[in-house]
């Protein structure tokens, strides 16, 4: 990359355009009623440290293309990677062979939302430094000195370190006449230092949310305008967190108010709400995997979601969001909608044959959650930025603790689970500082809230202000069959929640 | 694939390209065949093929040697000559590696010259047409039917400078109905592994998936607590795999896994399950038969690529109760001062005496829960390894030897090293399929069904 609005040359290179028309040219020839091609180069990079040596370092390209179409009222996919028009005949044949056995199981024929097309577009998300472009050895000394500085740190045993990096190109075209060429780039650094003392064991992580970034995420000055996170302070404060960690005692179980900070609260969202409103899901073609949703379609515009202070919207558009993107898998251009407006469900969120289906939302048009994490993979409904809204003129985190009398301040996430229609959930989280008499005081341990998603949203008393958002994330989110995984981003304020049960994780192993 | 591309010139090309001092090249090829579906309709499918080509380059300095690993699609010599370079200017640029050791050489397998094998949307040829007739009668009983089948065979070329010449064919097939009724408010499930697909009957999973509706009929809201908890094999996959991922040898030795001795290092040979129990992987077990070889991308933890090729052996990692091995690379035996164990692709719990079927488990039990399988299950704490997860299609009440209705969701709280301890009846061991796990990761495995007197389900869920 040469810039931010640079095509990389070594992807436009490629003879993309020829393999498309070729492809779309044999669908169309055999009968499909909509065929669409994706060509794909994702490159991706992992740096692994641990105690101040590296112990990995691998890269990886994937380069292919994949031809979908609708033949007989049903779908059929297939990709290759032989990089020639011959191939991309071939692929094309098979991708309507697998829809002619569909078809014969199809009762339904598939459909999809008619869409408006756009003849030759191209969009390039924000990165001032290429990561990919930054020497190895440059990045592997920066995670290097990482766990050197953590290890210092008087019960710090070891200390791990990472860098993910994704460099993301594709070009869509379909019997529309649409075509997009994109490319993002993505990176998520984290450390984690761990100790020992007596018979504890326990580790504390950067809270770091991975973003849509170059390498000036971690090489940049922290307020210079670049992003960058304010690692040397972090790499400080570890250490310090992890000691007094593991000296805590145990939380009391039962009923505790909690002040959630933005680096859990962000997960939260994520299984609660941002699963939950994928209309795939609610209408169960997700049901023999990741599972359905309580918040079903014939609830929308009334279903009481949380309080009234919840205001959650679905975003492709937000800058530096990992789900960001000009135009979606199926050439749909990323829009901005509501969600839950208000505590009440009134969005989903919509691919072009969900946007079919439910023609009375986003009037008839799917808003762009279309996406395939490789060439090898067909596009599925995946999920948009979903972001709780911070209140215009809310609270400090400061001043949300100060309103409580006997609580937690939750913050970093760590371990997660909710079951397969989005009801009952269970988190834990990087610490949890005891509240008392609306002041922050020393840490607790073995810390799991659990609750019902409604009843948990319906518990949040207040959002914070604008000065308390952050846009959280993941690289990982898993879904469909075969599986794929998506980068998705959450913004949230920080948000005060009553009453809400707390679990000793230790009583809960029973060896205590 | 073009009829052109050929594996093994792929690593001959890639291993006279790399100018490092040693090098290693994993060349996969997969073919993949899937059908899913939902609201007894097919939705998405697809067949696909790639070739994925690791170079892995070793170039020693007086500091030590340092290693670079490239992976990338290729189809073309031009792309391996790539991809080989970018290793070596990799391994140039990287600081010494701590889990140096040499390269294994010489082994040769007798099928090295052989094709790559396949598959296709035709292994489903008698499968399809039985599904589409199960839609049908789904549809006409009131039942609605969501799955998906897969079918996918990985060929595998290890070839090195040191004359390494491996190769190892891996059939991977799984299938997973979900049944409902129409009004969504009974929910059950069937899974399991397969090679090939051969006997694998659309129909016959319905009857099965008819059946476990018929027994929800009758629903009984029972509170979170401690249940006497039948777990069938495929929940004890679930969780055991968890037990096996965690069981890296370098977190133990260093304190931060349940297999760490307090004080410092590892619980091998300590008791930490009932006596009788064994856990092993063994790369020739009959019907999980998995790579025989070590084959390692990138090092960390639990691999190292400087054990590519190394053969791998029946391992036990849990004997008669005693956790007798960890999984090792050759850096972190030395350090831990055990034997080399590296991790092998598959699974088997088998508890000494134990007979019979998980009807039989059913039949004994006098009051209890009969779980279908686990879901979302996650980490809580790395000391006991405590694991959460939700139970999922099909919870059923026991009572005097016979299911007697369905019972809510659960989510638990658990440990598989506790469970191992406290179980009280086994049945033989079988193969199984973890819902969790074995899609995506890990499909090789037969475990038993367990009985646990006190399972924690640490509430309700109202998920159905």
């Amino acid at each position: 990359m040469t810039g931010p609005s640079s095509l990389d040359p070594t992807f436009t290179a490629l003879p993309y355009r020829g393999l498309g028309e070729a492809a779309l040219s044999r669908a169309r020839d055999l009968g499909a009623t909509h065929a669409d091609f994706r060509f794909e180069r994702v490159r991706s990079q992992v740096l692994s440290v641990r105690d101040g040596v590296l112990q990995g370092a691998s890269d990886r390209e994937d380069l292919g293309f994949a031809v979908r179409v609708v033949h007989r009222g049903a779908w059929g996919f297939a990709s290759g990677v032989v990089l020639t028009p011959e191939e991309a005949v071939r692929v094309a044949g098979e991708a309507i062979a697998v829809a002619e056995l569909s078809a014969t199981m199809t009762p339904v024929p598939v459909e999809l939302a008619a869409e408006p097309t756009h003849r030759d577009v191209t969009w390039v998300g924000p990165c001032e430094i290429d990561p990919f472009a930054t020497p190895l050895a440059d990045k592997a000394a920066v995670l290097i000195d990482w766990t050197e500085r953590l290890r210092r740190g008087a019960d710090v045993d070891h200390a791990s370190a990472y860098l993910l990096q994704v460099h993301e190109n594709k070009y869509y075209a379909d019997t529309a006449g649409t075509r997009t060429t994109q490319q993002r780039v993505r990176v998520q650094p984290g450390f984690e230092a761990m100790g020992t003392v007596g018979d504890t064991y326990d580790s504390m992580a950067s809270i770091a949310p991975p973003v849509a970034r170059g390498w000036e995420y971690v090489a940049g000055r922290p307020g210079s305008g670049s992003g960058a996170w304010d690692w040397d302070a972090e790499l400080a404060e570890v250490p310090e967190l992890l000691a007094e960690k593991l000296r805590a005692p145990g939380v009391v179980a039962g009923e505790h108010d909690l002040v959630i900070h933005p680096s859990n609260l962000w997960l939260t969202i994520h299984e609660s709400i941002g699963h939950a409103t994928e209309l795939d899901r609610a209408l169960g073609y997700e049901a023999s995997y990741a599972g359905t949703s309580f918040a079903t379609p014939d609830q929308l515009g009334t279903l009481q979601y949380g309080s009234p202070v919840m205001n959650v919207t679905g975003d492709r558009t937000v800058e530096h969001g990992l789900a960001s993107i000009g135009y979606d898998d199926e050439g749909v251009e990323a829009q901005s909608w509501d969600l839950i407006r208000d505590g009440v469900l009134v969005g989903y969120q919509l691919d072009r044959a969900m946007a079919h289906a439910m023609p009375e939302l986003n009037d008839g048009r799917s808003n762009g959650c279309a996406y395939a994490d490789s060439p090898g993979h067909v596009p599925i409904q995946r999920m948009a930025n979903v972001s709780l809204q911070p209140a215009p003129d809310g609270p400090s985190t400061e001043e949300l603790i100060s309103r409580v009398e006997r609580g937690l301040y939750v913050v970093g996430d760590k371990s997660w689970s909710i079951d397969m229609q989005r009801f009952n959930f269970q988190f834990t989280g990087q610490r949890f500082h005891e509240i008392r008499d609306g002041e922050l005081r020393g840490q607790v341990r073995d810390v799991a809230y659990q609750a019902t998603t409604t009843d948990f949203w319906g518990s949040m008393e207040a959002v914070g202000g604008p000065q308390t958002w952050v846009l959280g994330g993941a690289f990982n989110c898993g879904k469909a069959q075969p599986g794929q995984v998506a980068s998705v981003s959450h913004g949230c304020p920080s948000a005060l929640f009553r009453g809400v049960r707390i679990l000793n994780t230790t009583d809960e192993a029973g060896t205590r | 694939m073009s009829s052109s591309f050929s594996p093994q010139s792929f690593v001959e090309h890639a291993l006279t390209t790399s100018d490092a001092d040693e090098c290693v090249v994993l060349v996969r090829t997969t073919a993949s065949a899937n059908l899913r579906w939902a609201n007894n309709t097919l939705t998405t499918n697809g067949v696909t093929r790639g070739c994925e080509v690791t170079v892995i380059s070793f170039v020693r300095t007086a500091e030590g040697t340092a290693t670079g690993s490239v992976t990338g699609t290729a189809t073309l010599l031009a792309q391996v000559a790539d991809l080989a370079r970018a290793a070596d200017a990799v391994a140039r640029a990287a600081s010494p590696a701590e889990d140096v050791a040499p390269l294994a050489g010489d082994a040769v397998s007798a099928d090295w010259d052989d094709a790559p094998a396949a598959t296709d949307i035709g292994v489903f040829g008698s499968f399809a047409p039985a599904l589409g007739t199960a839609f049908g009668r789904a549809a006409g009983a009131q039942r609605v039917l969501y799955g998906f089948v897969s079918h996918e065979v990985t060929t595998t070329y290890l070839g090195s400078s040191t004359g390494l010449r491996l190769r190892h064919v891996q059939p991977t097939g799984h299938y997973g109905v979900t049944g409902k009724s129409a009004d969504l408010t009974r929910s059950a499930w069937v899974g399991g592994a397969t090679r090939d697909f051969a006997g694998i009957d659309a129909l016959a999973l319905d009857d099965e998936l008819a059946q476990r509706l018929a027994w929800a009929s009758r629903r009984v809201e029972l509170p979170a607590g401690r249940y006497d908890t039948i777990l069938p094999p495929s929940a004890v996959a679930d969780l055991m795999i968890d037990a096996y991922w965690s069981a890296g040898a370098r977190v133990a030795h260093e304190g931060q896994s349940v297999y760490s001795r307090r004080g410092g290092g590892t619980r091998i040979g300590e008791r930490i399950a009932r006596p009788g129990v064994h856990l092993l992987s063994d790369p020739a077990y009959d019907g999980l038969q998995a790579a025989p070889f070590v084959i390692a991308t990138t090092s960390g933890n639990e691999s190292s690529v400087f054990d590519n090729g190394l053969p791998l052996h029946r391992t036990e990692w849990i004997r008669d109760g005693e956790l007798a091995a960890l999984l090792q690379t050759r850096h972190s035996a030395a350090m831990t001062g055990q034997p080399l164990t590296p991790a092998i692709d598959n699974l088997v719990l088998s508890v000494d005496g134990a007979t019979g079927t998980l009807d039989d488990l059913v039949a004994g039990t006098e009051r209890g829960l009969l779980l279908t399988c686990l879901w979302y299950i996650r980490e809580v704490d790395t000391q006991s390894l405590l694991l959460t997860g939700l139970t999922r299609d099909g919870v059923y009440l026991v009572e005097d030897g016979k299911v007697t209705g369905a019972v809510n969701n659960f989510r638990f709280n658990e440990s598989p090293i506790s469970i191992l301890d406290r179980f009280t009846h086994a049945s033989a061991t079988v193969p199984s399929f973890s819902r969790e796990w074995g899609e995506d990761y890990f499909s090789r495995t037969a475990t038993p069904a367990l009985r646990v007197p006190d399972f924690n389900m640490s509430s309700v869920s109202q998920a159905l």
